[in-house]
């Protein structure tokens, strides 16, 4: 590969949230984020797993308020830039400028994949602040590549530094990867970036493939601590980048120590596992959004039905991200196709 | 100034786009008082524009000052519907004070007290704007105040999830004024101590129905009480969105089983997790029949025109 280096997006101490079920300790965050600066990651990310504004009885609440995770991270970081996530319809404007004095530089805005034309205005309110800004297309194996291309444009054209292809679902195979981030590098200015999920266990692949067509920009959390069966692994991504020849700002020991001594002993000590099971493989394998997985199983057990059946249901009423509320519907749905009462409690 | 012979007091609606094309055709079809005598965009070519010119109602394409010029209408109309974008209303609303017209809001602009049709219908006869706050709003405050009528809610939220298809693109400039305004309506009209709004476009083909799922926290209570009070709500609704039902029975979480902790708010151990699963199928009237959202704020809208129609009228025969 070229001299180029690839710029490193973590997702442990936000797409990790969803793991926790948004109960991270401000202590945890603190240690990881400095391991994290100290290995040489570019970007941080602290936010309520679904974007500011996330802490919602249909997303879960966070145990901090988010002003707290973010300017307690923004105090330890010496070299990395530390970014929020923004879903519009869930956060706002006036939830940004709540944080974005804290130390923020980065800010990232997401919207399904067809509907970047809702970003408009959070883009171009963070421009105007001086962000790098980031258009986030999420769910992005829902639509064909030259559809998304119309979408990066619109994100570009407001002014977005970058715009991600995002395989909420984890589930697109190496080759849709290529497709999509080559249509966008061909077709717009601004950087491309990737976001994986590890549902199919391609998590590195489909990263790989992503570089390998142009993207700039790469998420990963640390031991892939992240939705569904999580991102993809920033130390073995690391590792597999140097084999390949891919440069980095990153040190990988640095990272290995940071997944080794902070965040698999703080999964233990919550009870935390982010593993193929069959609910993670199913999200891959229907194309459904990855947070929905914990709140999918918490359905289940609620309401005496299998998770894979409100999954595969999900999906194929095509909900997207955000829709938790529609999680419980389904659920209530198949128990009564059941003959199944819903009781009190 | 109007109440024409025919017994009707004359509108315009402001805004050609799905709300105003919807509103249009209820108005034009169903309205007892109330004669739209223009249609205002701003697009020569939008659908809107050319549904009224068919139904032989003028237009213009020149926004408020096409209208404005047209001083024989602007002296005959009564009651402005204003289907632009919150922005918009900012700049039109001094107008149409200054006009003394009635303004009728359908944007989540705000400048008015809410009114939200089952909860408060007759409330604001006496101000010159009222804002019907968003389809999310009128789709779920009602709920939210069925179930606070009956026990405290501390934190009520409300998903809104609407057909990519339905949400024209003033919804879209509007979604943090959207999310902000219901969450708003939530504390002022549905009478919940804290609210949360979201919304979700979803581009699913078919598009989907419209979908309102309303959370609220109480304190203790009675889960029958509450839930005859939400189904004596839904029939109320029903009467002027026929298309609006419950999904399934309100379910109920006991905090003590599932206690709840808000950050920088509280944490409850005690009552209910109260969740109401709505489904809104429009009427069909513009949009199909998926596009409940359009009905629930449209068919608002005409409820609180006829009203303030109605108030004119008795005070030009009084006048008399």
């Amino acid at each position: 590969m070229s001299d180029r280096k690839i710029i490193i997006n973590d997702v442990t101490l936000r797409d990790g949230m969803h793991a926790l079920s948004h109960q991270y300790e401000i202590e945890d965050m603190v240690q990881i984020a400095k391991a994290l600066d100290e290995a040489g990651v570019d970007i941080i990310e602290v936010t309520h797993g679904d974007g500011l504004a996330g802490n919602a009885i249909n997303y879960g609440f966070s145990k901090y308020e988010e002003e707290r995770y973010i300017s307690s991270v923004a105090e330890v970081l010496k070299r990395a830039k530390l970014d929020v996530l923004l879903l519009p319809g869930i956060g706002t404007i006036e939830d940004l400028e709540k944080v974005i004095d804290l130390g923020v530089s980065v800010v990232r805005v997401a919207t399904h994949c067809t509907e970047a034309d809702i970003a408009i205005q959070h883009i171009e309110y963070s421009k105007n602040r001086g962000m790098d800004v980031v258009g986030f297309l999420m769910m992005a194996h829902m639509i064909p590549p030259s559809e998304l291309v119309k979408q990066a444009k619109i994100m570009e054209g407001a002014g977005a530094d970058c715009v991600y292809v995002v395989d909420s679902a984890g589930a697109m195979l190496p080759q849709d990867v290529a497709d999509r981030v080559k249509a966008l590098k061909d077709n717009l200015n601004c950087q491309v970036g990737f976001h994986a999920h590890h549902n199919l266990s391609l998590g590195v692949a489909n990263s790989l493939s992503a570089v390998q067509n142009g993207a700039d920009r790469i998420d990963a959390s640390l031991c892939g601590l992240g939705a569904g069966a999580g991102n993809a692994p920033l130390e073995v991504l690391i590792a597999v980048f140097d084999r390949a020849g891919i440069k980095t700002n990153c040190d990988l020991y640095k990272l290995m120590d940071a997944a080794e001594e902070l965040v698999r002993p703080m999964m233990k000590r919550k009870g935390v596992e982010v593993v193929i099971d069959r609910d993670a493989l199913s999200l891959g394998y229907a194309g459904v959004y990855s947070s929905f997985l914990l709140h999918a199983k918490r359905a289940s057990k609620r309401f005496g039905v299998d998770t894979r059946d409100i999954l595969l249901e999900l999906g194929r009423r095509k909900m997207v991200g955000g829709q938790e509320d529609m999680i419980v519907d389904v659920a209530v749905e198949l128990a009564k196709k059941k003959g199944k009462e819903v009781e009190i409690g | 100034m109007s109440a024409e012979k025919n017994g009707k007091v004359k509108c315009v609606i402001v805004g050609s786009g799905n709300i105003g094309t919807d509103l249009m055709i209820k108005i034009f079809r169903y309205s007892k008082n109330l004669e739209l005598v223009m249609m205002v965009g701003i697009d020569p070519n939008s659908d809107g524009l050319a549904r009224a010119k068919r139904l032989g109602i003028e237009t213009t394409y020149e926004g408020i000052d096409g209208f404005l010029k047209r001083k024989d209408l602007v002296d005959q109309v009564d009651i402005i519907f204003e289907a632009t974008s919150a922005k918009a209303h900012l700049q039109n609303a001094p107008i149409y004070r200054e006009l003394g017209k009635v303004a009728i809001d359908l944007t989540p602009a705000a400048i008015g007290p809410y009114v939200v049709p089952p909860v408060n219908l007759g409330a604001h006869l006496d101000k010159l704007n009222v804002n019907l706050i968003t389809c999310g709003g009128q789709a779920t405050i009602p709920m939210v105040y069925a179930v606070s009528r009956v026990v405290p809610v501390h934190y009520a939220e409300i998903v809104s999830s609407v057909a990519s298809k339905s949400a024209g693109p003033g919804t879209r400039q509007n979604i943090d004024e959207f999310t902000q305004t219901t969450a708003k309506g939530l504390v002022a009209i549905g009478g919940a101590r804290k609210g949360k709004a979201i919304i979700i476009l979803n581009p699913a083909e078919p598009p989907i129905i419209m979908r309102n799922t309303v959370y609220t926290i109480t304190d203790e209570c009675d889960p029958d009480e509450v839930t005859q009070s939400i189904y004596s709500m839904v029939d109320e609704v029903k009467k002027y969105v026929p298309g609006y039902n419950l999904k399934s029975e309100p379910i109920f979480d006991p905090l003590d089983k599932y206690p709840i902790r808000i950050p920088g708010y509280g944490e409850f151990k005690k009552g209910y997790k109260v969740t109401i699963l709505l489904e809104i199928e429009g009427a069909g009237h513009y949009l199909p029949k998926y596009a409940g959202n359009l009905d629930i704020m449209t068919s608002a809208a005409l409820r609180v025109g006829e009203l303030f129609a109605e108030k004119i009228l008795s005070e030009k025969t009084l006048a008399k």
